[in-house]
């Protein structure tokens, strides 16, 4: 029996008729859609090969939701942007124009900010910078500008790291789920390979010993020559901060390995509640590691797009232990320095110690109030989300909501978000998450009374599907045993034609 | 412990970071060392290094700046421009700012005379057109691919087309007996020579006004090349850069004028490079753009765009400032005035001194000749004559073998980046130095004379 081709089908209600035929469509691959991106074609002669854009955006802009215009429309909750704190950006603005209107003790430095492309950075500004980030870090760790390399985004500062220390065909490893982006930003233009580390659900998706090996052993059965791992702290998408555990497991493993550790740490201004944030940087000092090679073999990436919420000012970094690092990826930022206009604004901005102390912790109690409010609402639906402290949304659990446990029916559940619920939620299979049903929802790129409409919708949605489930014909329990005993049993045939098929 | 822990370190990092692709070893790079280490001050450092090296066009601030005054809502520092502060910040969509795409588009037809219109969906940005050339090449080619290139060329067309595409470059060898035009025969010279060596030739680069020659091709010589691209089925990449520095007749052709209307031409294989760096002097801005007439190419390199967006912040700036019809008006004709003379100033005191330069009507430099000082037509006595220029005379010039000029002989000398009283001094040190070297050559000519007359009295 040939496996059926899956289609494209038109949203419709979840009926059960329609959830049978869908157990009997082909069963998409257990991995996450990007395993299956070509590696093979080309594509136009002319061309390299593109990097897919995803569907879902395009979706949002054809109906986005506005309070007042489009009521109806999709409400964006893919989009890790941090909107909460800008009036304290505005006020500061407000009180100190020169900043932004290129004066200087109230004379015009416009010539010389127009005419400095010096890749080194502005030195008021590099040194604005460590500060922030050390002051983010409650000043257990201090930062030397002249580590610090600038970049255009934190886009441009991981790929840049890339080229520094991979060849094409050489691989870093990223623990799952991991943020889309990277596919492009590590792998497009430079040719290096991700290798995943897979994290599960039964330990928090932590990062074990196993999972490092495991991955490590994939790499080399693929004869790709691992160059170093890179890991999101605090991460995205599940919130978290790494623990001490992890951060010491990771340290010893690149250590034995001698290759190198990435810490992304973009999300550090995010941390909102305990347990604390251990920049990579604390940890090194923390065992004493200071100068040693091991130290030189880690790198932390920076940007301002999530903590002060610029992602348009197109504001990266990259911090290295390694003058070898720091020389070639200070050349290789001609390709992307930071508007020496921008630089200006923020090197004053930055500089105003009152406005950082001030704007780190009402961006932290703010982002707390409102991952408090998505967490709860959701709990009152029965939606439960992985405990977070961090970043800009919720990892959340909507594996009971699946029609089966499958990478087919979380799309089915995400276009069913996405067309009849109205909100765009991001699915883990675009974060290479190994486990069907969990969903990044997004918190801070809205007001407080889009996101309550949000969670009102959730609730409908849920309380239909319940009530559905329950009007067709007897009792819940044993229809669902049955539809469960039926997948199996059809998730078994399916399988084995496809492997005939092979 | 020291090298082999270095030798290790050097292993943990790829061949393009230890690679001397960055093109920094270069010649043209030294004269900036010296500079920077004993800079020309009026007052503090008269007797320092005057930098001639670098191609900035500082001729109208004064101008910009009076614009920026009377115009505080496009630096988001009123209350109208604080409002609009969080769209801005927010905005990283790599389709960029629609007012500023339009901006852009319209300057670029003002620059051309109105003589082409450009579409702001085809507007791509970059990290400046050093961001903008690599990105195109990414979008073009593969490793090992070539392009082709006119020399003299900008050095550091090396490091951006070449470092981290694996892009190679193949001259198009140029010559002062015809003022360095590009000839069909040295076009089809270079690319016989690639085919010969089984390297591919993707594509066809031209920097139009040329930078380090200050001139600007002919109709005939653009479609010589619109035709050869075609025929052999290869892009052109035009680096307009320089297309409002253009200070005198003829009038700059852009390819988009030769292409607009030319049917044999496939619009797919043509594509802009451009930048606010040297027509507006706002190289800190970082403003680079690709405009391409292939829709493949333009969807790749938004994409492509990610690695290098124009801050938002400079978007709004940039969109408020080339929407000013009647300042961009202004500031075209002023710009333009203000460079022809300074040119007409240097052309005029070099030739008190018999110092010649290629006849040129554009950028932001002139392209001097130096041969006759040479005591011989050799590189060797390039690099001795411009090791003089910056230890005795303490002018930095660039020498022409950092352009890959194939002729001993010829500096490229910037104007635009000092004021009126520095170019002065600058201009009466050269002219010292060439009195000077006259005088001995002479005074060197006499001797031989001499002692050939003293020989010939021995004999008679």
């Amino acid at each position: 029996m040939r496996a059926p081709k899956k289609g494209r089908r038109q949203s419709s209600e979840g009926d059960n008729e329609e959830e049978e035929d869908e157990l009997l469509q082909f069963l998409g691959p257990a991995e996450g859609t990007q395993e299956r991106e070509d590696k093979a074609e080309k594509g136009p002669t002319l061309l390299k090969k593109e990097y897919n854009q995803s569907v879902r955006w395009q979706e949002y802009e054809k109906n986005p939701y506005d309070e007042v215009k489009n009521p109806d429309g999709i409400i964006q909750m893919g989009l890790a942007e941090n909107q909460l704190s800008f009036h304290l950006l505005e006020s500061w603005l407000s009180r100190n124009p020169d900043a932004a209107g290129f004066k200087r003790d109230g004379e015009s430095i416009f010539k010389e900010l127009a005419l400095f492309q010096d890749y080194h950075g502005l030195p008021a500004f590099k040194n604005a910078m460590v500060e922030f980030m050390a002051e983010i870090r409650g000043n257990k760790v201090s930062f030397d500008p002249k580590k610090l390399v600038l970049a255009a985004g934190a886009t441009s500062a991981n790929e840049t790291l890339m080229f520094c220390l991979a060849e094409p065909g050489e691989a870093f490893l990223l623990p799952t789920p991991y943020y889309p982006g990277f596919d492009r930003d590590l792998k497009w233009r430079t040719g290096v390979e991700i290798v995943p580390i897979h994290c599960s659900s039964s330990n928090s998706f932590q990062i074990t010993q196993s999972a490092l090996e495991e991955a490590y052993k994939q790499a080399q059965k693929n004869n790709l020559k691992v160059k170093g791992v890179l890991i999101t702290n605090p991460s995205n998408p599940l919130g978290t901060t790494i623990t001490r555990e992890e951060i010491n497991l990771l340290i010893n493993f690149v250590s034995a390995k001698e290759i190198n550790l990435i810490s992304d740490e973009i999300y550090s201004g995010t941390v909102f509640d305990s347990p604390g944030f251990i920049s990579v940087q604390e940890a090194i000092k923390d065992r004493n590691l200071e100068g040693t090679d091991v130290a030189k073999r880690v790198h932390i990436v920076y940007s301002l797009s999530k903590d002060l919420g610029l992602p348009g000012f197109r504001v990266g970094a990259i911090y290295s232990n390694d003058e070898m690092v720091v020389a070639a990826a200070t050349k290789m930022s001609s390709f992307g320095l930071v508007s020496s206009q921008t630089q200006y604004l923020l090197s004053v901005m930055l500089s105003d110690k009152k406005f950082t102390s001030n704007y780190i912790s009402e961006n932290r109690r703010k982002l707390q109030e409102r991952h408090d409010m998505l967490v709860s609402g959701l709990e009152r639906v029965g939606i439960s989300c992985l405990k977070s402290n961090a970043g800009l949304f919720s990892w959340v659990d909507m594996k009971h909501l699946l029609s089966s446990n499958t990478f087919d029916a979380e799309m089915e559940l995400w276009k069913k978000f996405l067309y009849k619920v109205g909100l765009n939620i991001s699915p883990g299979s675009s974060c290479h998450c190994s486990e069907p049903g969990w969903f990044r929802v997004c918190f801070a790129n809205m007001s407080e009374e889009t996101l309550k409409i949000s969670l009102k919708r959730v609730k409908s949605f849920v309380e239909s599907t319940k009530a559905s489930n329950s009007d067709v014909g007897g009792s819940k329990s044993p229809r669902s045993s049955r539809r469960r005993s039926l997948t199996k049993w059809v998730l078994r045939l399916s399988y084995h034609d496809r492997e005939s098929e092979r | 412990m020291g090298s082999t822990s270095s030798e290790q370190q050097k292993n943990l990092l790829s061949k393009i970071a230890t690679n001397h692709g960055h093109g920094e070893d270069s010649p043209y790079f030294d004269g900036w060392k010296a500079y920077d280490e004993n800079p020309y001050h009026p007052t503090k450092n008269p007797d320092g290094v005057i930098q001639m090296g670098l191609a900035e066009n500082q001729l109208c601030f004064d101008f910009i700046e009076d614009w920026i005054k009377r115009n505080p809502q496009a630096s988001i520092c009123t209350t109208e421009g604080i409002q609009e502060f969080k769209d801005t910040a927010i905005f990283q969509d790599y389709h960029g700012l629609p007012a500023f795409r339009e901006a852009v588009a319209k300057f670029m037809g003002k620059v051309r005379g109105e003589r082409v219109r450009f579409d702001p969906d085809r507007i791509v940005m970059g990290g400046g057109s050093t961001g903008a050339n690599e990105m195109i090449t990414f979008c073009l080619a593969d490793p090992g691919d070539a392009f082709l290139i006119p020399s003299p060329y900008y050095p550091a067309f090396d490091r951006d087309l070449r470092w981290r595409t694996g892009v190679q470059l193949l001259p198009i060898i140029c010559e002062s007996s015809n003022d360095f035009k590009i000839t069909k025969a040295a076009l089809e010279m270079a690319y016989e020579k690639a085919q010969q060596a089984n390297i591919n030739v993707k594509g066809l680069m031209i920097i139009n006004p040329s930078n380090p020659l200050g001139t600007i091709l002919d109709k005939e010589t653009l479609q010589t090349i619109v035709s050869f691209i075609n025929q052999k089925n290869i892009h052109l990449i035009c680096d307009e850069i320089y297309a409002a520095t253009v200070f005198s007749q003829p009038k700059f052709i852009s390819i988009a004028e030769i292409i607009e209307g030319d049917g044999s031409c496939n619009p797919n294989l043509i594509h802009i490079v451009y930048s606010l760096s040297k027509d507006m002097g706002f190289p800190g801005f970082r403003v680079g753009i690709i405009y391409s007439y292939n829709d493949e190419v333009v969807n790749c390199a938004r994409k492509m765009s990610s690695f290098g967006l124009v801050s938002t912040q400079t978007q709004h700036l940039i969109a408020s400032m080339l929407s000013d019809d009647e300042f961009i008006g202004k500031f075209i004709i002023e710009n333009s005035n203000r460079l022809a003379t300074r040119y007409k100033n240097i052309r005029r005191e070099l030739d008190k001194v018999s110092i010649g330069c290629l006849k040129s009507n554009a950028g932001l430099f002139c392209w001097m000749d130096l041969r006759k000082l040479l005591k011989e037509p050799t590189l060797q006595e390039e690099m001795v004559l411009w090791g003089k220029i910056i230890k005795e005379v303490k002018l930095n010039f660039s020498p022409g073998s950092s352009f890959h000029c194939y002729e001993p002989g010829w500096f490229r000398v910037c104007f635009a980046n000092m004021d009126d009283e520095t170019m002065e001094i600058a201009l009466k040190r050269l002219q010292k130095f060439v009195k000077r070297s006259k005088e001995k050559r002479c005074g060197s000519k006499e001797e031989i004379l001499q002692k050939q007359s003293s020989a010939k009295h021995l004999i008679s």
